[in-house]
């Protein structure tokens, strides 16, 4: 009868072995960069980051000291010849020392991550620049569209791709994300990005990277059944004049092939 | 002292019992019903309805199931042919049989929603709740014993609708079982969305219809019907679960109810309460008027995570009364867990804001949203240390039934814990919709409460069928669903953490996710899933052949106290001879100075044995 502790000492170990083994293998950990499996890429990356390794530290210790409890008692108290139950119907000294003290800790983890939360989503903690690009989800595309030479969105030379985000390493980048069908969520996971983008609202999110490369964009939100296949490219350009240069070189492309289909009378 | 006020066992207890006055109950004995179509079919006797609940919950476990391998096996094997079901579902030679983007979003849309509506709740509620809330405070019946049969009989119109809903042209619902807008309303947005939803919608009406009239049956019965003496702090965890639970259900089902007919109507009537004005999806004509994509999301999560406390406070409530018997030892802290499952319910309305942290809900509001997730939990916690304490000292024999519970508690544990990760915002912002929530959910539903059930329906068999269940393969059976379990459910938080979306057919279109690490953990799962669903087969055995063939079962197998042991097993149509009168608590176990190791509900307590601590006890 006593073995059956094992068995849910199997179980525990082999949980935490799981999860003592993922940090040392960058397929199994966090999204990051490949070489670099410890290396987030974003600002508020860090922090979100640092939050999901205390969590897993707290979370980790009172996993650990509940199972040992839960394994010792089905080794030590199980029912066997001469062993008599003791009656007892509790204790209010360890409800109150069991009350309070996770108590404690919830309004800890509760109130040390509320601040990362409010600079990454807050309206009034974003950078303050100038739209990267605006965001449009559709089923099964991003279409994404920035200002034109004019430095502005929504005039006739605005740039238009479709499933390619670029922006520039160091710089803070804002898009405004919309959608234009059903809920669909911009998802950057090695940068730890994730809004849903709803139809009828504009929602701003920033971003930003150290680090120059190529990740991917995920629709993280079920939008159909091509949901699965929603994925864009996005390119972290070394410095603006990366980017400008990737800038001018799509304008052109766009201009050239709109000569060649329609020419349009104002150039949209 | 109340103990004292029962020294002397009345027949009829005086009037100062007030609700649970036994009067009337002794006088009314119904006979069972002679015909059989009323006997066993549409019968108006709670234990009849319970078991109906549990073989239809069971026959749906098995189809959600299915369902859940298919999904297993297109992630592991992408674009494969799935065995068998490929031919029978699918089944398109042009495409060579290879699984639809669409019928993949179909089979974890249909397992969500049958596992969730069709066999958790029913198996918990209409199972459990309603074959033990009367015998175990001593009732003759529901207080409303045709409303029960109608209870039931809405489910049937829920499963042809929902089983049907495969056959309609376009297939079953796809939007998943959160059934957001506009993806569900808009009818070409995708192709579940164009009749299937529909049914998804109707099927669900009638199971809430079900659920409704089984809250108020028992709430009302326990409130009124209770034997003399049984207070409502001697009542088992079981009922109180129960009673809690029909409580959440009495106050959030509208909400639901009139969220899906509002989707029903945009869907069927012309309305629009989901989608901004003037929106046109799929180049279909534009709609009229303006509604808000989220409202939908506020109602759904309103009554929905209430859900999920209905689908966990049952268990926990029978997962008390199984440790409490197989430790030999009085349950700790019975107050305490009482307040918790309470606790846990009154956060439970405050808290559906965290499912909308990344849905462009005001953020502001999401900080709200975090304290309240966080604070719940702490009840939660409470629950696992007061199990603990329960089998600290105790005698504790591993029976089937006792080791599903225990299981019931280590896993709980990681559910709980996985559940802290998502309640912090920021650390939500990487995992939300990944596949660490759905780690999270199995934690919870399957290592909670799907062992609450195998815990229930191994301890309280032979109360309802009369006869024993096998031990030695309850206990096979349990080992490899535990050990299947823990397989095929704990890599998802780690393939989650590394940021693998949920509800995506093919991973591996992603460079970050096409790795053998992943690729491998995928096809790990996979097979332990495969071989969870064998194990399966072994309980299904088990549970056939010992309703037939089984060794019969004593009044009291497992020298439990509570009252549903003092009548014959199966009980009766009219379940006591006699109601009962209760002196004392149900968790009575190995008191001092008393001949055996248990002293049922119906004794009175030795006098010797001193008073019982009215803090912490169930005096």
């Amino acid at each position: 009868m006593r073995y059956w502790s094992i068995l849910f000492a199997l179980a525990a170990v082999f949980c935490i072995g799981v999860f003592a083994y993922a940090p040392f293998s960058p397929n199994w950990w966090l999204p990051n960069p490949p070489g670099e499996p410890h290396h987030v890429v974003s600002t508020f990356g860090r922090d979100i980051d640092s939050l999901f390794l205390i969590i897993l530290w707290i979370t980790g210790v009172a996993f650990v000291g509940t199972q040992i409890a839960l394994v010792w008692v089905a080794w030590k108290y199980v029912d066997g010849p001469g062993r008599v139950a003791t009656y007892f119907h509790g204790s209010q000294r360890l409800e109150v020392v069991w009350t309070i003290i996770p108590a404690a800790i919830l309004v800890f983890i509760a109130l040390y991550q509320m601040g990362a939360w409010a600079s990454i989503k807050f309206r009034g903690s974003m950078p303050k620049v100038q739209p990267l690009a605006e965001v449009t989800a559709r089923q099964f595309q991003w279409v994404i569209r920035y200002p034109g030479p004019d430095g502005k969105l929504h005039t006739p030379d605005d740039l238009y791709t479709v499933n390619d985000l670029h922006f520039v390493k160091g710089k803070p980048a804002l898009i405004h994300l919309r959608s234009t069908d059903v809920l669909h969520s911009f998802f950057l996971p090695q940068l730890r990005v994730k809004q849903d983008a709803v139809p009828g609202l504009t929602i701003p999110v920033w971003f930003d990277s150290d680090r120059k490369g190529d990740f991917e964009l995920v629709c993280a939100e079920l939008c159909g059944w091509g949901h699965y296949k929603m994925r864009g490219k996005v390119t972290i350009h070394e410095n603006q004049s990366e980017f400008d240069e990737w800038h001018a070189k799509a304008l052109a492309e766009q201009n050239r092939s709109q000569l060649a289909v329609a020419a349009g009378p104002n150039g949209r | 002292m109340s103990d004292l006020a029962h020294a002397h066992p009345q027949p009829h207890p005086a009037p100062d019992h007030g609700h649970a006055s036994g009067h009337g109950h002794d006088d009314h004995v119904h006979p069972a019903p002679s015909n059989v179509l009323s006997k066993y079919v549409f019968s108006t006797d709670h234990k009849v309805i319970g078991i109906q609940f549990l073989f239809s919950g069971l026959i749906f476990f098995a189809i959600g199931g299915l369902l859940a391998l298919a999904v297993r096996w297109q992630l592991a094997w992408p674009w494969s042919d799935v065995p068998v079901l490929s031919r029978a579902l699918w089944g398109n030679p042009s495409w060579g049989y290879r699984m639809p983007p669409e019928s993949y979003n179909k089979l974890f849309t249909m397992h969500a929603t049958i596992m969730i509506f069709f066999v958790i709740i029913p198996l918990l509620t209409g199972a459990f709740g309603n074959f033990l809330i009367p015998l175990m405070i001593g009732a003759r019946d529901m207080a409303f014993p045709k409303l029960n049969m109608f209870s039931y009989w809405c489910m049937p119109f829920a499963m042809v609708f929902i089983i049907y809903s495969f056959y309609v042209e376009g297939g079953s619902a796809e939007a998943g079982w959160t059934s957001y807008p506009v993806l569900s309303v808009a009818r070409w947005a995708t192709p579940g969305s164009l009749n299937g939803q529909t049914y998804w919608l109707i099927a669900l009406l009638f199971a809430g219809v079900s659920s409704l009239m089984g809250s108020i049956n028992y709430i009302t019965t326990i409130v009124m019907l209770r034997a003399p003496g049984m207070k409502m702090f001697r009542m088992p965890m079981t009922v109180w679960a129960m009673f809690i639970t029909a409580l959440l259900q009495a106050f959030a089902l509208p909400v639901l109810t009139s969220a899906l007919v509002m989707q029903l109507l945009d869907r069927t009537a012309g309305t629009n309460f989901f989608q901004p004005f003037g929106h046109t999806v799929a180049n279909a004509p534009p709609v009229v008027g303006g509604g808000q994509t989220l409202l939908w999301q506020h109602m759904f999560w309103f009554y929905s995570h209430p859900a999920v406390y209905i689908m966990i406070l049952p268990g926990m409530g029978m997962v008390s009364d199984v440790i409490a018997t197989f430790s030999r030892k009085p349950l700790f802290g019975y107050k305490p867990m009482v307040l918790a499952i309470a606790g846990i319910a009154g956060l439970g309305f405050i808290v559906w804001g965290h499912h909308m942290f990344q849905s462009g809900m005001n953020p502001a509001l999401g900080a709200t949203f975090m304290l309240s997730t966080m604070m719940i939990a702490l009840p939660s916690a409470i629950k696992v240390f007061n199990w603990l304490g329960t089998m600290w000292g105790g005698r504790l024999q591993f029976t089937s039934a006792m080791l599903n519970a225990v299981a019931f508690v280590a896993m709980f544990i990681i559910g709980g814990l996985s559940g802290i990760f998502m309640a912090a915002t920021p650390v939500d912002m990487h995992i939300h919709d990944t596949y660490f929530i759905v780690a999270h959910i199995h934690y919870v539903l399957f290592g909670g409460s799907t062992f609450a059930i195998f815990a229930g329906i191994y301890y309280w068999f032979p109360k309802m069928f009369g006869r024993m269940m096998d031990e030695r393969l309850g206990k096979i059976h349990f080992a490899l669903t535990f050990l299947f379990f823990n397989g095929t459910f704990f890599l998802m938080h780690i393939i989650g953490l590394h940021g693998h979306p949920r509800r995506i057919a093919d991973p591996t279109l992603y460079d970050f996710l096409n790795n053998p690490a992943v690729t491998g953990m995928n096809r790990f799962m996979t097979v332990n899933a495969i071989l969870l669903g064998l194990t399966q087969l072994i309980f299904a055995f088990n549970f056939l052949y010992s309703i037939v063939l089984g060794p019969r079962a004593s009044e009291n197998p497992w020298h439990a106290n509570s009252l549903e042991w003092a009548t014959t097993s199966p009980p009766a149509h009219y379940n006591f001879e006699r109601i009962p009168t209760v002196y004392h608590g149900p968790y009575e176990f190995s008191v001092p100075q008393h001949a055996t190791d248990y002293l049922p509900q119906t004794e009175p307590r030795p006098p010797q044995a001193g008073p019982i601590d009215p803090v912490m006890g169930d005096a």
